[in-house]
């Protein structure tokens, strides 16, 4: 099958607003008769379910959570980008979108991302309309900080709880139709498969997490909203539940699966301490705009520090290494994501690592709170030369910006970050990669769509920071409702999709006979005991430096992983009943085969770009040495596979990519 | 640390539970409390015994999904912080700690150490919602200015996470808190204020129908909310109730 993208036709600045004049619409009253499914109730899917409802169709949604409240999205944190251009400080729908794709390093589908840009600002008045309590500045107007990759300042945020303020404002419009009988909400509900009859979409099979009950739901078409793969790696800034499932079995239902190896290694995050971690933890992006990142200049610094000998607040500014500043002085600490974690990468691959583990660097707020400090005292008309005085004036005004972060750091590592720097290092953080979709969001199953974190579309190889949550909110809220009417208008004659096809039997089948396997294999491992050791060959052979060898070796052990896990899991409990090593057992089964497909597509893809760093493939020479070297001839396409039976044997198609708008340059943020 | 751990186990909603006891050693400071029970959950798997369930998903104390009653505290003996964030080094070698499910007549035992608390979504589908269209057609976001103060006290109510623990803290298993803070996120914003009679009455009504008990004014709550929620919320929701009333 060939991948037609159906981007419409016509100027960028016009195709949005073209394509909502020419496709199909549902009347109000045939839309009553039509109904669709809804997996997820993160800021993709509970957007999408609480304006399809609202529309008039009648929505089932699902969530593996006790409450659609409790979706991932609830944990993000440093906040959502709209080109709203309140602070004058030149923003607009064209610098948001050429940002997007600079910083996705021109692997993503200028149409998409020209479409999300301008939907952007509408998304903050809808908020703000649902009561989502943004940060205001003191004339009680919006309050805005910046994020990596960009000049100007167009990022909203609510402290550093931006996606709890935003997801609590989808679910209020949840409620609001769950309440009018609108939705239908299914909680702790996992989705298992997808059936697909005729050619097209028509349902899924799901287990109730509680009872064991396997159920069947039929709907004119499914919208996946399930979220990111982070977790194949095992520790990540994830919810320990976020997994592939849903995706996965979309793609063995005949979704192609785009770019799996585009996955965002985040740069601040806590550092692992010890085996016993379960989970990484994300110190905001938005720490960045007032923390300095840093190292010691020398290598003795290093070990007496090692050694507990020495406090960072007693190095010298003139032995402090400001890497980022130096190698980037454009953008400084407010270099994109990917390249400040090589860069923390490659400082402590030098030695100097400034933890036990030796990775770790220095987030330092030191200078933010002795300005702000001053900046206080100056506007309270205090002496702005007692220093003590300086720094608690500071140290409040960082609390009220990040004071919940500061909670997290302290509560994890046992330190106070007000008063001696953090220490970070990258985790894996967000998958760029996803099911393929069009340009209405369709996956390559008719009736079957994929919207936030679960589709591929807008970050290329890499996201911006705050860009993921406009995303979620944009599909939901602003795309999928009008792009989905084009389809199910050849619904309305259709009635109620029956749940006694030969296509739901057998889907169901193949369900039970899995959960049946794994609660009666006699096994001598634990589900984590395998997730652990996937984990490991991810992070060490496909994370954030590869090369041939490592993905070769990647590949066949995780193969070989995976034959074991067949032969050895073991799942204690039985099938009627509430059981989360179960659960999991079906999830990390996915895991194992998406981890072979995406160090496959590691290995194809020739090039560095983005998160994707192939060490083969560095400038040598010149300004940019050092960095990664994109190959724009060879590879400027989305690599979409095609399932055929085992994850080795995926077909590749490719979607060209076209850059009519912006000029494909290299990256520099020097 | 090597520890005891004395834990609720049940197995379903019919079964009567009782606590059990186990062994734990080698358990690091540095771990999270979720984490010694994964150390815990992993020695009964591999003694080929069912694991303790617990709920748990983000693991750093915003979804709200974690529940435990801990040495009689809801979330344990740290303040501020939820089950997921408590970490080791609050306790001691040697040790005993009782691990028992969040108890309240609406939050029902699902399994072991797991509640059921779609009471709390009820209350939300009753009222905790403004009616704005998702149509995006509103008005700018920036036409209505709101006073700082008003925005940053909604913001404070409006970081509950729906966990809970107000109501296994309160002797009454009143849910005040959380419905309070709810109420007062929207009647400090003007967006909120058109609804705001309908919304307190409501939101309340369901709250009585949830068999939830009623406020005596203790204060437990406050003191084993993880957010911090005050109960200047309740006092806020109180004065809402009252003028809803009057208007009738
Ligand atoms: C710690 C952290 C901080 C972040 N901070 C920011 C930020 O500041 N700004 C920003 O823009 N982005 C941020 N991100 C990224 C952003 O939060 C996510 O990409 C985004 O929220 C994903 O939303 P989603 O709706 O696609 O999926 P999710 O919110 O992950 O929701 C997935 C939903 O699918 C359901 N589900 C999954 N599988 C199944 C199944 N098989 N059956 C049934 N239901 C299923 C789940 O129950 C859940 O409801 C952050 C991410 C993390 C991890
Ligand atoms: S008010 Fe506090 S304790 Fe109660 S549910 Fe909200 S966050 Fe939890
Ligand atoms: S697991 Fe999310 S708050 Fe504890």
């Amino acid at each position: 099958m060939s991948l037609d993208s159906k981007v419409p036709k016509g100027p960028i600045a016009d195709k949005w607003t073209n394509h909502k004049n020419n496709i199909n619409l549902v009347n109000p009253a045939n839309k009553r008769l039509i109904d669709v499914i809804v997996v997820g109730t993160g800021l993709a899917g509970g957007s999408a379910a609480a304006t399809l409802a609202e529309l008039g169709y009648n929505v089932k949604a699902f969530c593996f959570q006790d409450s659609p409240r409790r979706a991932h999205s609830i944990a993000a944190q440093g906040g959502i980008n709209a080109a709203k251009n309140y602070q004058g400080d030149g923003d607009s729908n064209y610098r948001l979108f050429y940002d997007t794709v600079k910083g996705g390093d021109y692997r993503s589908r200028e149409a998409n991302v020209y479409r999300l840009a301008e939907v952007s600002a509408n998304i903050i008045d809808q908020c703000v309309a649902q009561g989502v309590p943004f940060a205001r500045e003191y004339g009680g107007l919006l309050d805005n900080r910046s994020f990596g990759g960009v000049l100007v300042s167009r990022t909203f945020y609510a402290a550093g709880q931006t996606g709890q303020q935003l997801l609590l404002g989808a679910y209020s419009a949840m409620n609001r139709q769950i309440g009018r009988g609108k939705i239908k909400m299914y909680n702790r509900h996992e989705m298992l498969d997808v059936v697909v009859v005729d050619g097209k979409a028509r349902g899924i099979i799901t287990r109730n997490l509680v009872t064991g009950e396997i159920e069947r739901h039929s709907a004119h078409a499914v919208v996946l909203g399930s979220g990111g793969y982070g977790n194949v790696f095992f520790l990540s800034t994830n919810a320990m539940g976020s997994n592939v499932t849903a995706a996965w079995k979309a793609h063995k239902r005949g979704a192609y699966f785009a770019n799996p190896c585009y996955t965002q290694i985040h740069p601040t995050c806590i550092p692992v301490s010890g085996d016993h971690q379960s989970k990484l933890t994300l110190m905001s992006e938005s720490l960045r705009n007032d923390g300095r990142i840093w190292v010691p200049k020398n290598i003795e610094d290093v070990k007496a520090i090692r050694e507990g000998r020495l406090k960072p607040t007693e190095i010298a500014e003139e032995n402090r290494d400001y890497y980022l500043e130096r190698r980037y002085p454009a953008f400084g600490n407010l270099v994109p994501r990917d390249v400040a974690s090589r860069a923390a990468k490659e400082r402590c691959d030098a030695g100097y690592g400034v933890n036990a583990t030796g990775e770790a660097v220095y987030l330092d707020f030191a200078s933010a709170i002795t300005r702000y400090g001053k900046e206080q005292a100056h506007v309270k008309g205090l002496d702005e030369n007692d220093a003590a005085l300086v720094k608690k004036l500071g140290q409040e005004v960082i609390k009220t910006k990040y004071g919940n972060l500061f909670q997290m750091y302290e509560k994890i590592v046992d330190q106070n970050p007000y008063e001696t720097p953090m220490m970070i290092y990258p985790a894996v953080h967000y998958t760029m990669g996803g099911l393929w979709v069009d340009y209405n969001l369709q996956t390559t199953v008719p009736g079957l769509y994929a919207i936030g974190e679960a589709n591929f579309s807008d970050h290329g190889a890499n996201r911006l920071g705050a860009s993921a949550l406009m995303q979620g909110l944009a599909d939901g809220y602003f795309v999928l409702p009008y792009t989905i009417g084009d389809y199910l208008a050849d619904d309305i004659r259709t009635g109620p999709i029956s749940t006694e096809s030969k296509e739901f039997e057998e889907a169901e089948k193949n369900v039970r006979e899995r959960i049946e396997f794994f609660v009666n294999n006699e096994g001598k491992h634990s589900v984590d005991y395998f997730h652990k050791k996937l984990g490991k060959i991810m992070w060490n052979k496909v994370g954030m430096a590869r090369n041939v060898k490592g993905l070769t070796e990647a590949i066949s052990e995780i193969k070989a992983l995976r034959e074991e896990f067949w032969k050895e899991v073991k799942v204690p409990g039985t099938a009627n009943e509430f059981n989360e090593e179960l659960a999991k057992a079906g999830r990390v089964a996915d895991f194992l085969e998406l981890g072979e497909l995406f160090a496959k597509d590691a290995l194809h893809r020739e090039e560095s770009c983005g998160g994707h760093f192939r060490e083969d493939f560095v400038e040598e020479s010149g300004e940019q040495k050092g960095e990664a070297k994109r190959d724009d001839e060879n590879f400027a396409y989305v690599a979409a596979w095609e399932y055929k039976g085992q994850p080795s044997e995926a077909q590749l198609h490719k979607e060209e990519l076209e850059f009519n708008d912006i000029e494909l340059k290299q990256r520099s943020y020097k | 640390m090597n520890l005891t751990l004395k834990i609720w186990r049940q197995k379903n909603a019919n079964d009567k539970g009782k606590m059990v006891d186990y062994q734990v050693s080698d358990i690091s400071p540095d771990m999270s409390f979720l984490e010694m029970l994964d150390v815990l959950n992993e020695q009964l798997i591999n003694k080929g015994e069912e694991p303790v369930a617990f709920d748990h998903d983000c693991r750093e104390g915003i979804c709200g999904m974690c529940s435990l009653y801990i040495n009689g505290e809801a979330h344990g003996p740290d303040r501020g912080v939820t089950t997921c964030q408590l970490h080791m080094r609050m306790f001691k070698d040697g040790d005993t700690i009782f691990i028992e499910p969040f108890r309240a007549k609406a939050f029902p035992v699902i399994k072991d150490l797991v509640v059921d608390r779609s009471a709390f979504d009820r209350i939300q589908h009753a009222g905790g919602f403004i009616s704005v269209n998702t149509s995006g057609n509103t008005i700018d976001a920036n036409a209505i200015p709101v006073n700082k103060h008003d925005a940053d006290d909604a913001f404070s109510a409006a970081t509950c996470i729906g966990c809970g623990a107000c109501v296994a803290s309160c002797k009454n298993s009143s849910a005040m808190l959380f419905v309070g803070a709810k109420v007062s996120q929207f009647a400090l914003l003007p967006q909120g204020q058109v609804e705001a009679t309908d919304r307190v009455m409501n939101m309340v009504k369901q709250m009585d129908e949830e068999g939830f008990g009623n406020c005596t004014n203790t204060g437990a709550c406050e003191v084993e909310c993880p957010k911090g929620i005050s109960l200047e919320n309740i006092a806020r929701m109180n004065s809402e109730y009252l003028k809803a009333s009057l208007k009738g």
